[in-house]
């Protein structure tokens, strides 16, 4: 299968890439093209033209200093799967990516901004607080990754702009992060997807950020099972307890397919928040 | 509209002026002439397009010819060395890790990534390895054993 026919710039350097993308109406930018790709290929997706950034050597690569990690936008599942300096949960997320080659190729950058419902990364990245840095024509800006995703395939990213690198906080000792997930049985995708950290302290719980994929339109905060944890002894059934508060959570608007319909992904968002805040309690120590 | 790309493939360097749709698996099998890599789905799922890209497995259906330009690329037909089998071909060989053949070239380059992460990896951590690859004479159990083998003929 062949895409439509498109014109193809390389950029260089992140302004170049800027520039080109605002030179190019219509015009989309290429990472490692997991995403984008497949979708021209179906020809789904026909921007005329394509800016690549895969060369460009400031996106690539992990740095971790002052507390904090950065990622570059082009950093691909596979590093990231193997990274020992982020958090757990975001490795961990990483490595449920679609297979070994996918992992290869696609990038946390590509999937955060293409924002599919049943994404990993984005799930991980809003539980854990990230931020996200963006470079347009005016400047540079960063957001919060949960005021990033807006809905089904739409973030805040305006024309022009370039994802160009995640930030997360280092994790600290007492913290553990988690991912525990349904997966699609063909395509490896999130029918469920369940990111919590958790924070411990005197042995119960101080803060907790659980977050749902797969099952809404959008990335869901799950704060009535956040409240339910904070102030309490983290054990199996306390956990279960707060776990059923995802109903809460959920709304009447929850996603359904041929692999998983609305209601039952609804009655496995509870297991899979258990598991996920299970793990990462045991992690927290 | 036509670019040129420059790919190191086997170990030998070409220049093609390619359209910047092409995919690389087209590149390798009508440029190149490299038709051990097969097309399968066509939808980056059953890896039978498999190739390594500077060391690392990818789908070579979903990488554009232009995404390889001055990348290093080894195909099926890169791996035998003077005449002698690369170690996997010899085991897929030995344990009849193949029934018609058509995904072996993707299962022995995605192998080849596995083993080069993981040299003595368990049956289960090979099966994950193998996520991204579909046989469809489902001869998985021989998949497994001949990579083992691989693994051990490769270590020793």
């Amino acid at each position: 299968m062949y895409p439509f026919n498109f014109e193809y710039h390389k950029a260089s350097s992140v302004s170049e890439a800027i520039s080109l993308l605002n030179q190019h109406d219509g015009a989309k930018v290429l990472a490692g093209g997991h995403s984008l790709i497949p979708a021209m290929k179906l020809r789904l997706s026909d921007p005329g033209v394509l800016i690549d950034i895969g060369k460009i050597d400031d996106l690539h690569g992990i740095n971790a200093s002052k507390g904090a990690v950065t990622i570059g936008g082009l950093t691909t599942h596979s590093d990231l799967a193997a990274s020992i300096v982020v958090p757990i949960g975001l490795s961990e997320t990483a490595g449920t990516v679609g297979d070994q080659q996918v992992r290869n190729r696609g990038t946390i950058g590509g999937s955060v901004v293409h924002a599919d419902p049943a994404a990993d990364l984005p799930t991980m990245l809003v539980a854990l607080r990230a931020s996200f840095h963006i470079s347009g024509p005016t400047g540079n800006r960063t957001v919060s990754a949960e005021d990033f995703f807006t809905g089904m395939f739409e973030t805040d990213l305006e024309d022009g702009e370039i994802l160009t690198a995640v930030e997360v906080a280092d994790e600290q000792s007492g913290t553990g992060s988690a991912y525990s997930k349904l997966f699609n049985p063909a395509s490896g995708y999130a029918m469920v997807g369940v990111a919590a950290v958790v924070t411990v302290a005197s042995g119960k719980c101080t803060e907790a950020s659980v977050v749902l994929g797969g099952l809404t339109p959008s990335v869901m905060v799950a704060s009535s099972v956040a409240d339910s944890l904070v102030g309490v002894k983290l054990e199996e059934t306390s956990i279960a307890a707060a776990a059923e508060a995802v109903q809460n959570d959920l709304g009447s608007d929850v996603l359904g397919d041929i692999h998983a319909s609305a209601d039952y992904r609804r009655a496995m968002a509870p297991v899979y928040v258990r598991r996920a805040v299970a793990a990462a309690v045991e992690r927290a120590g | 509209m036509s670019r040129n790309v420059t790919v190191t493939v086997n170990q030998s360097e070409h220049t093609c002026e390619v359209e910047p749709r092409l995919l690389l698996v087209h590149l390798l099998r009508e440029n190149l002439g490299l038709t051990g890599t097969n097309i399968g789905c066509d939808t980056s799922q059953c890896g039978s397009c498999t190739v390594l890209m500077d060391g690392q497995a990818v789908k070579s259906c979903t990488v554009l010819a232009v995404q390889a330009d001055e990348a290093n690329i080894t195909t099926i037909e890169g791996l035998a060395q003077e005449g002698e089998l690369h170690p996997l071909q010899e085991s897929f060989w030995e344990k009849h890790g193949l029934q018609c053949g058509f995904c072996t070239p993707g299962m022995i380059m995605t192998a080849h990534d596995l083993l080069s992460r993981n040299p003595d990896p368990t049956d289960t951590e090979i099966r994950h390895g193998l996520d991204g690859n579909l046989c469809r004479c489902t001869g998985y159990h021989n998949i497994v054993t001949a990579i083992q083998a691989a693994a051990s003929s490769i270590r020793s």
